[in-house]
């Protein structure tokens, strides 16, 4: 603030804190908080119709009953023994709930420690070593752009790279390392892995790289001129900054990666299960308690990842 | 710091190029492989070149009315686009003084955001087919269903777009100088007049951009309007069916067609953006850039 505007605070406070005071001083105007509520209800509006109250409609039905053909809205505990069904009579081996939230935990940590270390490092090239601004713009637009085309045609672009007859199986061939096509490229865990990072990392380069222009240059000046190595100051210094940015990358990735079944389904040749795609079997075969009592069970998991997430990071600051 | 560029760039500028290029090569493949001859299969080597596939796409020889399809898509995309960009700026509007129920909005608009597709799906799927029992049973038995594009489709549409727009308007109005419209009121502007002339002048540039976040999430997207989307299909779930079926690069050519249409209105968001701004650049004031 310069010296008129602060002079001109004490003269008269309302005129330069703002809008609210001057503008409810004077009469026959709308009040500002009922401005607020024009401006904003209709979101509100759109999130109560179309997420708070489905939401809630997920859980009711979830402890309805069903048969082969129709809801019954009689309480039932119907959708969750079945999910769980053998769970307790097959101990100590695992029920197949048990075993799809194994193989999904699995893809999804798979899944976080590939694009938390691509997106690091791509944040990190943007945001320290791109010095233009003009080129930091234009290289994360680069970035960006895929993420605005379509994610199914993202998934059928690796086929004819890693199919049976496809790029690299033929490369492969003829430099003689192998003889017959390698069959675990498409359509198996791997091409599941590859297809989700290559959708997902976008979601952990933007958080990370904005935290990570926000770091003052002159700390990392600092920190080299008391005599850290480049390390130190990565793990000291720029680590414990551009947290924030980690934690909210990880948080998007894990939860989409928890509830996939598209990717998952045309990558895995709809063949591999997950957590997701017990949803979508059980809608297919039109068993909404049971499709609703699985997204509770998903839903709780989501909330408890996310919430262990940010309790370890908050450890860790403590230290 | 050390003057020059260290290894680690040359290290990191090799590891980001290896990015771009696993970003793009698998797009950039389909788009050569749909413009094969009519012999070609599903992979590389060319088998000709010919615009054949492309071709037989608008002929609609396909298994699926394509051209509905996309109609759909693009209606959906639009309607999506507009409700986004005016409910996005106005609830921006809205967080910039504080009101009651101001972190419900917030929290959520994230929780829409991370919940997972499927799950918003099932609850509007839910939700729409309780009201639909509702309605048969107590107002007319021969009611169909009122799920559809612009009702759950929508609904689902803008619950993925919502937060999107949400979250760039405070990255606007956190660059936003409020004395700009405090001189405008001075001038004896009213609160419309300080909107329209000033304020959305300057935002329009990512404006645009909450524009082209609405219009592409909703082109591309597929999780939510799978249970969503009512008897009707859009173009990514028909897309999607084919990947099972077809074995001929028709796909290819649906897939080209789709991000033509991404890329048509990338580059005109893009190149809207960039003209504004340099029109903001040349006619803008220079006050408070010092004496000339």
């Amino acid at each position: 603030m310069d010296t008129s505007e602060t002079i001109l605070q004490q003269a008269s406070p309302d005129l330069v804190l703002g809008s609210d005071t001057t503008r409810a001083a004077k009469p026959a105007r709308l009040s500002p908080s009922f401005i607020s509520w024009l401006q904003a209800g209709p979101m509100m509006l759109v999130f109560l119709a179309f997420f708070l109250i489905p939401l809630v409609f997920v859980v009711i039905v979830s402890f309805w009953d069903y048969n082969e053909y129709q809801l019954l809205p009689a309480f039932s505990g119907r959708g969750y023994t079945d999910t769980f069904e053998g769970c307790i009579a097959q101990l100590p081996d695992l029920c197949t709930i048990g075993k799809t939230y194994l193989k999904t935990l699995k893809l999804c940590f798979l899944v976080w420690t590939i694009t938390l270390f691509i997106g690091f490092w791509v944040a990190y090239f943007l945001a320290f070593h791109v010095k233009s601004k003009t080129w930091q713009m234009g290289l994360s637009l680069l970035c960006t752009i895929p993420f605005w085309t379509s994610n199914v045609i993202r998934m059928i672009a690796w086929i004819p790279l890693l199919g049976r007859n496809g790029l690299v199986n033929s490369g492969l061939m003829k430099t003689g390392l192998i003889n017959q096509p390698v069959e675990w490229l498409l359509f198996s865990e791997f091409s599941v892995v590859l297809a989700l990072v290559h959708l997902f990392t976008f979601f952990m380069v933007v958080p990370i790289f904005n935290s990570m222009v926000r770091i003052d240059k002159s700390l990392i000046e600092a920190a080299y001129d008391a005599g850290a190595t480049g390390f130190q100051t990565l793990v000291n210094v720029i680590i414990p900054l551009a947290k924030p940015g980690i934690v909210i990358g990880s948080i998007f990735v894990i939860t989409i990666v928890m509830g996939d079944f598209i990717t998952i389904g045309v990558m895995g040749g709809q063949q591999i299960a997950a957590a997701g795609k017990i949803i979508e079997t059980r809608l297919n075969a039109l068993q909404f308690p049971a499709a609703a009592a699985n997204a509770v069970i998903l839903l709780a998991i989501t909330f408890l990842i996310i919430t262990m997430m940010s309790r370890i990071v908050d450890i860790r600051k403590e230290l | 710091m050390k003057e020059g560029r260290p290894r680690s760039f040359y290290v990191l500028a090799i590891f980001f190029a290896a990015y771009v290029l696993f970003l793009y090569g698998p797009m950039i493949a389909i788009y050569v492989l749909s413009f094969q001859g009519p012999q070609g299969g599903l992979t590389f080597p060319m088998n000709g070149v010919s615009t054949f596939w492309l071709a037989k796409l608008f002929e609609g020889t396909g298994i699926v009315d394509l051209g509905a399809a996309f109609r759909r898509s693009l209606l959906l995309g639009l309607v999506v686009m507009a409700v986004t960009v005016v409910l996005s700026v106005a609830a921006g509007m809205a967080f910039r003084r504080k009101f009651r129920a101001q972190s419900i909005l917030f929290y959520s608009a994230i929780a829409s955001l991370i919940v997972p597709s499927i799950i918003t799906s099932l609850g509007i799927s839910l939700e729409f087919r309780i009201v639909d029992d509702l309605i048969k049973s107590y107002f007319n038995e021969n009611f169909e269903t009122s799920m559809g594009l612009l009702t759950s489709g929508l609904g689902a549409h803008l619950t993925w777009t919502l937060p999107f727009g949400l979250l760039i308007m405070f990255a606007i109005f956190n660059r936003f100088d409020p004395r700009l419209e405090e001189a405008a009121r001075d001038l004896g502007a009213t609160p419309w007049q300080t909107f329209r002339y000033v304020v959305l002048p300057i935002i329009l540039p990512s404006v645009i951009g909450i524009g082209l976040f609405g219009f592409t999430l909703s082109w591309d997207e597929l999780a939510r309007s799978s249970q969503a989307i009512g008897p009707v299909n859009t173009l990514p779930l028909d897309l999607q069916g084919l990947t099972t079926t077809v074995t001929k690069p028709d796909i290819y050519a649906l897939g080209t067609m789709i991000s033509a249409v991404s890329f048509a209105v990338i580059t005109l968001a893009l190149g809207t953006i960039h003209m504004l701004n340099k029109r903001q650049a040349a006619k803008g004031s220079d006050a408070g850039k010092g004496l000339v």
